[in-house]
């Protein structure tokens, strides 16, 4: 706020002059230099900017100058003020981040410190390999068939091409539920899915099923009474062997990498005809271990290839058990075991270690498998 | 079926330089499982010699008899030397098998020169386990004769390669060498002369001489019997070393040479046959169906009871033997015994294999009539066995008896592309046939169409499926070529598949471990529950032959098997857990028997109806046990213990997960703690419990005190998630904020004032969240007070003051009038 427009004095005038305003602006930027921190910054700027300031009272005097020295002076004054402005201005915004930095500083944490406050969990990795399977086959357009793991009788053996007293029977040492003579058991197999699957749904049929089966082994390091196994089943018109061939290559592949590749073995199951077993080429050694005993491979047991699994056209006489007609549809269906499947793939030697529902088991899985 | 290379080799002829591993891999090409080629005697280093006991020193101050022996074992062994001998089976003269020093025996027994009993023995006398042979180890082994000094192991069947083939049960024809042996022809290609088709050669039997007398009395389970006769057999004749050797290397104990013939003849021909002792007999030996109440003593010394369903060998006297399974003790050959008659039949297999399950009795005979025997060969068979009987026991040969129904094989038709077709692979009709003949058939061909009649050992042949199997078996599965079929497009994963996938990933995402516990639950499980009975979860669901008398049912909870594994974990000292299961249970009964409709065409609905409606009820149900720390004491500060709380939150991470509306009221559950747990209901049905654990719970299974559980009939839940979502409208208009308190009685629950503070604010309410209850002198006693923050947003404009505060009234006034509330603080 200027001052009253008074009388000119020459004497005042004087004081206005350059040198005057100079020693101001001096005295002003030594004061801003010497704060070091932001409470004297704040006592310098109102020494010297404020309205008691020497340049404020310079510039109230303007007023009472001539008229024709106050473009002049105002000039100077203006400049000055402006100068010890920026230099305050510059100054706080200095002491303010050196302030900020040193709180930061102080904030310092070890970042090392361990994120274990809430882990994560784990899914069962053979529900993570069940998965994979099932995704393999989505995308090959399939879909996820059901069933229950009590199972009639009929649905498990008879109409899987396997009647009373078939020594097939006693293949799979069977629960039974209630009596051996209710005609309910615990599945034995994921199959009896293959007979709901054609019974509910209409042709051409391409599912997996996959699901819990249960068999009358004691628990030891190979085998488990309650285990999984995944089904396949395809049923159209002009399938062959061929195409069966061909989707468990690339079962093969998605599960166990590019390149690798099936062999078909005769074998024989009620309910295929032909029947082969499955193996699958090692995906460790790929072969490279037979015969070379520098080189042994622990995955395959240097045998180059691994047993997975049973396949094979679907018997014409368990498409008449569910009503297809089996001069104009064929179909493929293959099996595997999930047990059998993590422990080679993913390295699990004791079958234990599937069943007893550790964690530490789990967690190491995570998520995936 | 252990078959011995050697044997193979002689009843085929398999092309110079392959090696039993390349014929092993031969096999396993045409389908016969090769589990292992074990070499006989191959863990035996260096030379085994024969000797000649020369002396006999018994030394009797020993715990046990000893003797000391001098054994003559040739030049080439070192000539007589001095052994020490356990055994008690040899005499002076005997031919025996020696190890000297320097020899390694099965097992890496190192044989060395030592001190023992008072002697140097140098040497040892082996017996046939020592060598591997068998299990025999009642004495050394004897031989019938021998140089002193020459090689034993050859006289021994050291070093004959023995496959071990795991026969499928459609393969009867392979439990003998001679299927073995026509795959092998058929696989390299050489001509088979069939061994089943040689027809022994015997001395005509004498004018006068009656053979037995047999009979079947039912054709359709016993098809033919026959039955040959020798009499003046040497029961005291044994049976040749090369025999034995044969029958050790098969697997199978050489006894006599009776019964060594008979089991000879079954491994080379797969023909069972029964060696009766004549003498023993009375009147007609048939075939015929057990008397109602009848009993009978196997040769294996167990008395069993016999039905009208068991099929057995009778003579006038009475029961002789169970037909194609095991004959009787009183009928058995024995050390005197010299005239045999040999019965040789065919049985169904459907007879043999319900006998051999009911009686728990599985013999050599019985795997291989159950999975099919030749319908033939019965009297190939006989003669043989009669023929070597004959051979090396003398005797004379009085004949053979025999009934027998025609033999009308069936005819399968088949076009000649079909195992093309099914393969996808071109093979041409010539080869279709050829192929066809190689394994015994008889093709018929006439424009593309094939009539085909299976040989009789093939009883697996009876479609036009098996046939196709049977070329393109022989073509080789490796021809085949990799094709992809175009599948209908799919629906991918369904939406249960999908949102029990969603939930074991949020499950794990907040730190609970996936775990698939057994089902099989017992009492004292369910008592330790303490579960009353009526109650769902209590199991009706029984095995019949569970693993372990103690865990007889089918879970129909949960529970049960995630408190083990928690009291698993917890042994193995880890502390803190969070495990969960998604998995069927089984609740209902299962009581009656399912029918069993024709396996010839689709069951009826009503069929299947029957056969369905008889299967317990298997929900899926979401259990997850929370117990001990839920953080862990670390540097963040004092651990975090699982409370009732973490539960409930589960509880609504789960329906948020499926997007379904629950509710959540008190419950008394015996399972759990009488004040903290909760019904879930949803859609106005109960659909899970969850809850503290009842302190004598866990107590009863040694669990962290204060464990949490909740169980989920995750079926229902997912059954009322919604198919589609649908979009909010997302207001970008400000917020009006208000907090208030009401102080209600105790009994009153936050989910009621909640509810009726939310159904008073009206829609312009857009949250409502409880932030603080509280209890203590400013509000009276039996009354607490709970503070809500609510926020009030329209969709369309700025909120006015008096358009909250109206909202507001109307949640204040709701509250007062539904659950007595009073407001605080204005």
């Amino acid at each position: 706020m200027s001052g009253p427009n008074t009388a000119f004095d020459p004497k005042q005038v004087a004081e206005l002059g350059a040198a005057a305003v100079a020693n101001m602006v001096t005295s002003a930027l030594a004061a801003v230099a010497a704060a070091t921190d932001l409470g004297l910054l704040k006592d310098v700027r109102l020494a010297h900017a404020g309205d008691r300031s020497p340049l404020a009272l310079a510039n109230r005097d303007i007023g009472a100058l001539p008229p024709a020295a106050k473009a002049e002076v105002g000039k100077r004054v203006g400049a000055a003020r402006a100068t010890v402005k920026a230099a305050i201005d510059a100054r706080q915004v200095e002491l303010e981040r050196a302030r900020d930095e040193f709180a930061l500083a102080e904030e310092f944490i070890d970042v090392t410190l361990p994120a274990g406050r809430n882990p994560l969990g784990a899914r069962h990795p053979l529900t993570t390999v069940m998965e994979r399977i099932c995704d393999v086959f989505i995308a090959m357009g399939y879909d996820i068939a059901e069933g229950p793991e009590a199972e009639a009788e009929w649905v498990n053996f008879d109409a899987l091409n396997v009647p009373p007293d078939h020594p097939a029977r006693t293949m799979q040492d069977t629960f039974y539920v209630t009596s051996p003579e209710s005609g309910v058991v615990l599945r034995t197999q994921t199959s009896p899915i293959q007979i709901r699957a054609m019974l509910e749904r209409s042709l051409p049929i391409y599912v997996v099923a996959p699901g819990r089966v249960y068999r009358t082994d004691a628990l030891d390091a190979t085998h488990t009474p309650v285990f999984h196994q995944v089904e396949g089943l395809a049923v159209d018109e002009g399938l062959t062997m061929g195409d069966l061939r061909g989707t468990l290559d690339h079962f093969a592949q998605e599960m166990f990498g590019p390149g690798i590749v099936t062999r078909l073995r005769p074998s024989y199951f009620p309910f295929t005809e032909p029947s082969a077993e499955l193996d699958v080429q090692c995906f460790v050694c790929r072969g490279a271990s037979i015969d070379n005993p520098n080189a042994p491979c622990r995955t395959c047991v240097s045998e180059g290839w691994i047993e997975w699994g049973g396949c094979g056209m679907v018997n014409p006489r368990v498409l008449q058990s569910v009503g297809i007609d089996a001069s104009k549809y064929r179909g493929f269906a293959f099996g595997m075991g999930i047990e059998r499947t993590l422990m080679f793939r993913n390295g699990v030697t004791d079958m234990r270690d599937m069943v007893e529902g550790d964690v530490r088991f789990s967690l190491a899985f995570g998520l995936e498998s | 079926m252990r078959a011995p290379v050697s044997w193979l080799r002689e009843l085929v002829d398999i092309p110079a330089g392959q090696s039993s591993r390349d014929i092993a891999a031969r096999l396993i090409r045409a389908g016969l499982e090769v589990e292992t080629l074990e070499t006989i005697g191959g863990g035996v280093a260096g030379a085994l010699y024969v000797g000649k006991v020369l002396q006999i020193d018994e030394l009797t101050e020993f715990k046990k008899p000893i003797r000391w022996c001098q054994v003559d074992v040739g030049v080439a062994g070192g000539g007589v030397r001095g052994i020490i001998c356990g055994a008690q089976n040899f005499v002076v003269g005997d031919i025996v098998v020696v190890a000297l020093p320097g020899t390694v025996l099965p097992g890496g027994f190192k044989i060395s020169s030592r001190e023992t009993y008072g002697h140097t023995s140098a040497g040892m006398i082996c017996s046939e386990r020592e060598l591997a042979l068998s299990e025999e180890h009642d004495g050394i082994m004897v031989l019938p004769a021998g140089t002193p000094g020459a090689e034993a192991g050859p006289m021994i069947g050291l070093g004959e390669e023995v496959l071990d083939i795991a026969v499928t049960p459609d393969r009867g024809y392979a439990l003998s060498l001679r299927g073995i042996a026509r795959e092998l022809a058929i696989s390299y290609g050489v001509p088979f002369l069939d061994p089943g088709l040689k027809v022994a050669e015997l001395a005509a039997p004498g004018a006068n001489a009656v053979p037995a007398q047999c009979g079947s009395e039912d054709f359709a389970a016993c098809a033919l019997f026959t039955l040959r006769t020798i009499v003046g057999f040497d029961p005291k004749a044994p049976a040749p070393q090369w025999m034995k050797q044969r029958l050790t290397a098969a697997g199978m104990r050489p006894v006599s040479l009776a019964v060594d013939v008979t089991n000879y003849v079954m491994l080379e021909l797969g023909q069972p046959l029964h060696a009766f002792d004549l003498d023993k007999l009375t009147g007609e030996v048939r075939a015929g169906w057990a008397k109602p109440g009848s009993t009978f003593e196997t040769l294996d010394h167990v008395t069993r009871k016999l039905g009208p369903e068991d099929l057995v060998i009778l003579d006038d006297a009475g029961i002789i033997g169970l037909a194609g399974t095991m004959g009787g003790l009183d009928s058995e050959i024995d050390a005197d015994t010299t005239n045999i008659a040999i019965e040789a039949a065919h049985f169904a297999a459907n007879v043999v294999a319900r006998m051999s399950r009911r009686h728990k009795l599985s013999s050599e005979a019985s795997r291989r009539f159950e999975r099919g025997v030749d319908r033939t060969l019965a009297p190939y068979a006989s003669a043989l066995a009669a023929a070597l009987l004959i051979e090396y026991g003398g005797g004379q040969y009085v004949g053979m008896t025999a009934v027998e129904a025609p033999y009308e094989p069936g005819v399968i038709k088949m076009a000649a592309v079909e195992p093309g077709a099914v393969a996808g692979l071109p093979i041409a009709d010539d080869t279709v046939i050829t192929l066809l003949e190689a394994v015994g058939c008889e093709v018929l061909s006439s424009g593309g169409q094939l009539a085909v009649t299976p040989p009789p050992w093939r009883t697996d042949l009876t479609d036009s499926a098996d046939l196709v199997e049977e070329v393109v078996r022989l073509v080789g599965y490796d021809l085949l070529p990799a094709t992809l079929p175009i599948a209908a497009a799919g629906h991918g994963l369904s939406k249960a598949q999908r949102l029990r996938r969603r939930i074991g990933m949020v499950l794990a995402a907040r730190g609970s471990v996936e775990v698939l516990s057994y089902p099989f639950v017992g009492e004292s499980e369910l008592a330790d529950l303490q579960l009353p009975e009526g109650d769902i979860r209590r199991s009706k669901v029984r095995l019949a032959n569970p693993l372990s008398d103690e865990q007889p049912f089918l879970r129909a909870s949960l529970l049960p098997g995630l408190l083990a594994t928690v009291r698993r974990n917890a042994g193995r000292g880890l502390s803190g857990l969070s495990i969960f299961e998604l998995g069927s249970v089984f609740q209902g009964e299962c009581v009656g028997t399912a029918p069993r409709p024709s396996v010839l065409m689709r069951p009826s609905a009503e069929e299947w109806l029957a056969l369905t409606g008889l299967l317990p009820s298997q929900p899926v149900h979401l259990g997850v046990i929370l117990a001990g720390e839920r953080e862990a004491a670390g540097w963040w500060g004092p651990a975090q213990d699982h409370g009732f709380q973490d539960a409930i939150q589960l509880v609504q991470v789960i329906a948020d997960t499926v997007g379904a509306l629950i509710t959540i009221e008190q419950l008394s559950d015996p399972v759990f703690h009488p004040g903290r747990c909760a019904a879930i209901k949803c859609l106005g049905g109960s659909i899970g419990v969850v809850g503290e654990l009842h302190p004598r719970v866990i107590q009863a299974w040694s669990l962290p005190g204060r464990s949490s559980a909740l169980e989920l009939d995750l079926d229902a839940i997912i059954a009322a998630a919604p198919d589609l979502r649908s979009a909010p409208e997302v207001s970008v208009h400000p917020v009006a904020k208000e907090d208030l308190a009401v102080v209600v009685a105790d009994a009153v629950t936050v989910a009621a004032v909640t509810q009726a503070l939310r159904a008073g604010a009206g829609d312009l309410l857009e949250s409502i969240r409880l932030f603080d209850i509280y209890r203590g002198p400013q509000v009276p006693a039996g009354h607490c007070s709970m503070a809500f923050a609510l926020r009030f947003r329209a969709p369309d404009r700025t909120l006015a003051a008096d358009e909250t505060a109206i909202a507001r009234q109307g949640a204040i006034d709701r509250a007062a009038a539904e659950c007595g509330a009073v407001i605080r603080g204005t």
